[in-house]
């Protein structure tokens, strides 16, 4: 149906969008998984009560959130480019990405752990448990199957930001979307883009599904 | 073992405030169970809380086994209460970890070596009856089941004393007899302190060795159980004991009875005494007629309790003597009607 020009241009915009949107995933978990947990942890009568921390921080968290995507990416240009050099290329999108994600994945995070038995920490404290023991081998592996979906969540949230990201010439499939489709009229070429969305998305639910199934014992 | 002293605990949000514990003193001897019953609300929960600072207390002392638990940083805390074990009403169990991993956590806590926590898990899995269970989930097992794995995970670690909260209320009488079964003996066979708590008045019959009764945050009675049964002192204890061991004579009975002649007496005989033929002797005794109403035994633990309730007639005379001959024996007496 397309010479293989265009088929290249598709695989190598499939490859970008897997890795800004991988990327961002792993660095968005690395942080908002910390932050949520701080979330959770500092809250009235849990194990590392504080106030004010847990105010300040679901203030930031709350501004994160509330930012459109496309100003965000924009706003933190300066950033970006002290960051990874450039502000334009799949690279330098990966950093509005990832800053997007992690208020995101640390609410995630919240409302999994939240889900967790409080008499399963209470058990924990009363057995001697340190506030780090609970959340590691408590909180943590508890919550394991609602974190995995919150993976998923995220993963597939950011393949639509990343669509977004042509904007700062960040490549992906939502960038040849744009660009080939539908600036220079290719119906063909977006479609064929849109499907290949289409599938991905519909993959990474279903491996998330599974792999939270797989680790949910209850 | 566990000495409360003065305790009280106050929730308060801004406006009201609750005494969820009103100036509760208690002292509980190394080696016995002890139970404290009363309704919910009545701030047993908080009690039991307060032992192992899971709730703080505004103030009084709670010490166990000598250590002042009011008084220890974090991370002494921690270490006491790594030798109080705590069962609970929904068990608690990690639904992530194996029943074997899940007895394991207190230990891989304390940091005991990998091939030691085997040993032990094993172990322990034998005393609670579990040895074919080490490798399902909790979701996987049936209530009592997963009230075991609790005591195997409680007692881990070795510990002194062993709270139970409402450890039993989750489960049917029949499980919840085999849990009770299980406690006692392994209070016997360890010598370990258990203090528990329930609003089932057969948990207390069952297994303890004393009981206190709390209502409104505040021990209104104490005392070993048997005394507690056979003659409760307050209103509380009284309406608790009814509730399972019903001396209440039938009123019909009563009446039936009312224009009758001669006294009208209950009589409460414990442990020796009830096997005596008291009975057979007053009648030998006095010239008075005794026609039984109404007979029943019980068990508080391991003791045989009676109860009977009696109408003495005859000579008014000899109806004072029997009774007197009846006070002076090794029972609990009293007179429901008069001559």
């Amino acid at each position: 149906m397309f010479n293989p020009m265009v088929w290249r241009l598709i695989w190598q915009a499939a490859g970008e969008t897997l890795y800004m949107v991988g990327v961002a995933v792993v660095l968005a978990e690395v942080v908002g998984l910390p932050l949520g947990i701080i979330l959770v942890t500092t809250e009235r009568g849990h194990i590392l009560e504080n106030p004010l921390v847990n105010r300040v921080l679901a203030t930031i968290i709350n501004i994160g959130r509330s930012i459109p995507f496309i100003i965000l990416m924009v706003a933190i240009i300066p950033f970006t480019r002290a960051l990874v050099g450039t502000s334009i290329g799949t690279t330098a999108a990966m950093v509005p990405l990832t800053v997007a994600a992690i208020p995101f994945v640390a609410r995630l995070v919240e409302t999994a752990l939240k889900e967790v038995d409080g008499g399963v920490v209470e058990a924990a404290l009363a057995l001697g448990a340190s506030p780090f023991q609970i959340i590691w081998k408590v909180l943590i592996p508890e919550a394991l199957p609602s974190l995995v979906s919150g993976v998923t969540i995220t993963a597939v949230n950011l393949i639509g930001y990343s669509a977004m990201a042509g904007a700062v010439g960040g490549g992906g499939l939502g960038d040849l979307a744009v660009r080939y489709g539908y600036q220079r009229f290719r119906t063909d070429i977006m479609l064929a883009t849109v499907i290949i969305l289409i599938v991905l998305v519909q993959a990474m639910q279903s491996l998330g599904d599974w792999a939270s199934r797989s680790l949910s014992k209850k | 073992m566990i000495e409360i002293h003065h305790l009280t605990k106050i929730y308060s949000d801004g406006q009201r405030e609750l005494r969820a514990l009103d100036d509760v003193s208690l002292q509980i001897k190394p080696g016995e169970i002890f139970g404290i019953i009363g309704l919910s609300g009545a701030g047993k929960s908080t009690l039991v809380r307060c032992i192992n600072m899971l709730e703080r207390p505004q103030a009084g002392q709670v010490l166990v086994n000598g250590v002042e638990m009011t008084a220890l940083s974090k991370g002494d805390l921690r270490t006491a209460r790594q030798k109080i074990g705590m069962i609970f009403q929904h068990f608690n169990l990690l639904s992530s970890r194996t029943v074997f991993r899940n007895v394991a956590f207190p230990l891989e806590i304390t940091g005991v070596p990998k091939a030691e926590i085997k040993e032990r898990v094993d172990e322990l899995l034998r005393l609670v009856g579990l040895e074919d269970k080490a490798d399902s989930y909790p979701a996987q097992l049936s209530g009592g089941q997963k009230q075991r794995v609790g005591i195997a995970r409680a007692l881990a670690n070795r510990p002194e004393v062993l709270l139970c909260d409402e450890a039993t209320s989750a489960l049917d009488p029949e499980t919840t007899t085999a849990v009770l079964e299980l406690l006692q003996d392994i209070n016997r066979k360890m010598g370990l302190t258990i203090l528990l708590i329930t609003h089932e008045m057969p948990v207390i019959q069952q297994i303890c060795d004393r009981v206190a009764v709390i209502e409104d945050g505040r021990i209104v009675e104490c005392g070993p159980v048997l005394e507690v049964f056979t003659r409760p002192k307050t209103e509380p204890a009284r309406r608790l004991v009814r509730g399972v061991i019903d001396i209440e004579i039938p009123s019909e009975l009563l009446e039936q009875h009312a224009n009758g002649d001669g006294s009208l007496l209950k009589i409460s005989f414990i442990g020796a005494s009830a096997g005596r033929p008291i009975m057979g002797d007053l009648m030998q005794r006095f010239p008075v007629m005794v026609n039984i109403l109404f007979g029943r035994i019980d068990h508080v633990k391991d003791t045989p309790f009676g109860t009977l309730v009696v109408q003495l007639s005859g000579e008014a005379q000899a109806i004072a003597e029997a009774t007197q001959f009846l006070a002076g024996q090794d029972l609990h007496l009293e007179v429901l009607r008069d001559v």
